[in-house]
């Protein structure tokens, strides 16, 4: 019997209802699970998704593409295959995939957090027979303080930089961490400022109503008054270039789960790392895989071979399987992007505005 | 402990000095006065014996998470430092409980040297729940040693000085030497004016910078010397109370390695500090660097190890003669002391590191082209006037070292740094060819800059053709220009060779693996300069 899905080069396949799920090559039918580069790209004919993807998805590859959007929990049916998305918690949008056939559910992740992060939802685990997970921290250095804390660590810092008279630049991808970092701290009493690469997301997602701070997007004709002591958002990319020259004196601090491990955070060098991630980190993996009550786990991409061979030894048949989400364990927070690069609009109004890079972290 | 789990916090973090300085000033206002020395003791590498080993935390914090040994080691292949990853595997007690200040820890540490294993495993476990992540990290530096987090001994000095308000020369050379971070205080090692409290202190080292232009900048012959640079290890032999003591360069107290200084005790003249380089030397010529390190690391030296690598003192300068401090009198002058004082001395393991005549910049040049065949590594140019400086300083001394030797190779395996650098695949092997088959002969770490490693690094994650643990292999594809001071013969190695000083010194983009060097080429280097 043909399974559910099948590991292709095109991507994850459902042969029962033809179609693939976050492709890396263009097929007719794509299912994505969310609107970062590496899941979502150019060159499908049509796309599913959740309602709340969909003008992300219009955003970065195009307000013309063919595309579809579904509630969490709605069903549709594609040649007795039934498919319905998931909460995925990772960014606003994101989902899980199930697919049934039969009697058998294939649960495809995407990339997810189980942490509810006030704006991309609440993870749910999926009961299913088959669990596609990511792991892109799938090691037990990685597990994440409670959200609560790493703003309260933000918000010391913001407060401590102004003492000293600086500003304070908050490296953070321009779709999912940056609005993470804006919806918590909206009630800062300090203006914060933004690189295009997040003003352009930030004024979609404002006009579909999320409750999200007004910001201040970065031109040329920015007073360098008004940016004293205040609060900026760029992205990972914008690290080293003359464009962060406007802000001095600033502190660079890195929201990035990378930033657990000192080497990471010093090979930046940030002033400052949080280790806020919007993927599971290695105690959330584990529950999640747990909770779905898999018999067989695939890992995809992070440190999918550690991972899975963790669960093996503890009793899970897992494998671990080479996709075009990340190359094996080294999904490096500075990678990818390129595809984000091509169709992320990024104008800084003519400045030297460095393209949104860096999609998985 | 927090106070200094902060300073740790901000100085391995930040990339400025100034920031780093301002936390150190603030420290050393504010702390515990009994844990003042130990920083000091800890940041300038004078490192607490160790009670507890790697193996036994490794396996502690195994039982403590459950988890693997493989699991372990993948993690430690992430974070590329012990300390760290321990820190990170063990749960999170949400808070920190335990108030000690950081000299209850060193000494609950120290007597821990003969307890039981049980008793040991007790005690790190309690540390453990006691701290919270950063404490831990903190607290198991203190025990695998090694606080490399970004503090150099010059900073730190600077940051003493700024704080007590004295020239950073004096109190360099106050906190050289032999003190114990648990009978001293700081206050006292900073009031030492450095009369003949401690017999043993050295006087801080002057090193020199490298010369880069030509020396003819320098302005004219007739105001410099010159002498060999030798490659050994700087060593200050000083006689004080009727004792010897040799300390290395690194601050350590070497004298008992080096049995064939034991007459210069009774030789020596009371109140006598001689700076000049130990070295390994037969017939009147230096062996090269590898025989030196036969004797390094030995407690007990084999009567074998004396005939084949005898060590003599080959004397730079005179800095202390008759009980006084000499290092402002011009270099001329001391020299002239120095001729005297070996001459009299009259003993084959004292020598004089002979001057190099020259009356133009030309034939200084030609000397410097002679400097392999005379086993040195190059030339020091001294200003004839000049003081003994303290530290690194800039204008009266130069090193001018001769070119390296340089070999094109091509890089067969990569493997993640540790620090900065884990989690890039930043360290490299090397090899040459030998007919179809490639030999690797040496590992180099450096040389390339942020931006070519990241290339590298890129490069590797798409070019691998096995794992092995952290190690990969990749394809032999890269170039790059092997720069390296010394070659020596070696059974140790495939290659039969050992480099010194090994370093990435270009990428050759430029050339393909067909053009590289062979193993017949490092084999006439070797015959050519085998010392």
């Amino acid at each position: 019997m043909t399974p559910v899905l099948q590991f292709t080069d095109k991507g994850i396949y459902c042969p029962g209802g033809d179609f693939y799920i976050d492709p890396w090559q263009p097929v007719p039918r794509a299912v994505i699970t969310h609107a970062h580069s590496d899941h979502a790209r150019l060159g499908n004919q049509h796309y599913l998704c959740h309602l709340e993807s969909v003008p992300l998805l219009q955003l970065r590859l195009g307000a013309d593409i063919s595309v579809q959007g579904i509630a969490y929990g709605e069903t549709l049916r594609y040649n007795g295959v039934s498919i319905s998305l998931h909460p995925a918690g990772h960014i606003i949008g994101s989902a899980q995939v199930r697919v049934q056939q039969g009697n058998e559910v294939w649960v495809v992740s995407g990339d997810y957090k189980v942490e509810n992060d006030g704006l991309s939802g609440q993870f749910e685990p999926v009961p299913c027979q088959v669990f596609i997970t990511e792991s892109t921290f799938g090691l037990p250095i990685y597990n994440w303080q409670p959200q609560a804390m790493i703003f309260s660590d933000i918000r010391k810092w913001i407060y401590e930089n102004q003492q000293a008279g600086k500003s304070s630049v908050l490296l953070a991808y321009s779709l999912g961490k940056a609005q993470r970092l804006l919806f918590n701290l909206k009630d800062l009493d300090t203006p914060i400022f933004a690189h295009g690469a997040i003003d352009v997301p930030h004024q979609v997602l404002l006009a579909q109503g999320y409750d999200l701070p007004a910001i201040q997007r970065i031109t040329p004709d920015t007073p360098k008054a008004d940016l004293k002591k205040s609060v900026i958002i760029a992205p990972p990319s914008a690290a080293g270039t003359p464009w962060m020259r406007r802000f001095n004196p600033y502190a660079l601090g890195i929201c990035s789960g990378w930033m657990q491990v000192r080497g990471s955070m010093r090979r930046r060098n940030a002033d400052a790392g949080f280790a806020l991630s919007d993927h599971a980190d290695w105690s959330g993996l584990l529950q999640s895989v747990k909770a779905t009550g898999a018999e067989k786990v695939f890992t995809t991409h992070g440190f999918s071979s550690a991972f899975a061979r963790y669960l093996q030894e503890n009793g899970i048949e897992a494998e671990a399987i080479k996709t075009a989400f990340g190359n094996e364990d080294e999904e490096a927070p500075q990678e990818a992007g390129t595809a984000t690069a091509a169709v992320d609009p990024t104008p800084d109004n003519g400045t030297a505005a460095a393209p949104a890079a860096g999609e998985s972290e | 402990m927090q106070q200094f789990t902060q300073l740790v916090k901000i100085v391995s973090n930040s990339t400025k000095t100034n920031e780093k300085l301002e936390a150190l000033r603030h420290y050393f206002t504010h702390a515990d006065a009994r844990d003042k020395p130990w920083v000091l003791a800890l940041f300038s590498g004078r490192r607490p014996k160790r009670t507890v080993n790697s193996t036994q935390l490794k396996q502690w914090c195994l039982q403590t998470v459950d988890i693997p040994e493989w699991l372990f080691e993948e993690c430690y292949h992430s974070v590329g430092d012990l300390a760290e990853t321990i820190a990170l595997l063990l749960p999170d007690n949400g808070q920190q409980l335990s108030t000690h200040p950081l000299h209850y820890w060193l000494d609950e540490l120290a007597k821990l040297e003969k307890a039981p294993e049980a008793e040991k495993q007790q005690f790190i476990l309690q540390a453990w729940q006691e701290l919270d992540t950063n404490e831990r990290f903190v607290f198991n530096k203190l025990i695998t040693g090694g606080f490399r987090i970004g503090v150099s001994q010059q900073m730190m000095v600077n940051a003493l000085a700024q704080t007590y308000q004295i020239p950073p020369a004096t109190l360099s050379h106050m906190i050289s030497g032999n003190w114990d971070p648990r009978q001293t205080s700081l206050e006292a090692l900073l009031q030492d004016t450095g009369s003949g409290a401690d017999a043993s202190k050295p006087y801080p080292f002057y090193l020199a910078y490298p010369l880069e232009e030509d020396p003819s900048v320098l302005g004219q012959p007739e105001d410099w010397i010159a002498e060999w640079k030798w490659d050994g290890i700087r060593g200050q032999m000083i006689k004080r109370s009727g004792q010897l003591f040799v300390w290395s360069r690194g601050e350590d107290l070497i004298t008992e390695k080096f049995p064939e200084y034991t007459p210069l005790q009774n030789a020596l003249p009371e109140g006598t500090v001689i700076d000049g380089e130990i070295l390994t030397y037969a017939d009147n010529f230096p062996l090269p660097f590898q025989t030196l390190q036969t004797r390094i690391g030995r407690k007990n030296v084999t009567n074998k190890q004396l005939q084949e690598a005898p060590v003599v003192f080959l004397s730079y300068d005179l800095l202390e003669w008759e009980g006084r401090d000499i290092r402002d009198t011009p270099l001329q002058e001391r020299r002239v002391l120095l001729e005297q004082l070996v001459a009299q001395v009259n003993h084959p393991a004292l020598r004089l590191s002979p001057m190099v005549t020259f009356d133009t910049w030309q034939r200084l040049i030609e000397f410097r082209q002679q400097a392999r065949d005379m086993g040195s590594e190059g030339l020091m140019l001294k200003k004839r006037s000049s003081p003994y400086q303290v530290g690194r300083k800039r204008g009266d001394w130069w090193k001018w070292k001769i070119d390296p030797f340089t070999i094109d190779a091509v890089m067969i395996y990569a493997q993640k740094g540790h620090g900065r650098r884990a989690d890039l695949y930043s360290d490299y092997t090397f090899a040459v060819k030998d007919g179809d088959k490639l030999i690797p002969f040496t590992k180099a770490y450096s040389g390339l800059t942020d931006k070519e490693m990241n290339e590298v690094d890129h490069w590797v994650k798409r070019h691998s053709l096995e794992k092995f643990g952290p190690v990969r292999t990749v394809q032999p594809e890269l170039v790059f220009e092997i720069a390296f001071e010394g070659i020596a013969a070696s059974n140790r190695h495939k290659s039969g060779v050992a480099l010194r000083f090994p370093r990435i010194h270009r990428w050759r983009k430029d050339k393909t693996p067909e053009e590289i060097n062979t193993l017949a080429d490092l084999q006439q280097l070797l015959q050519q300069y085998k010392g």
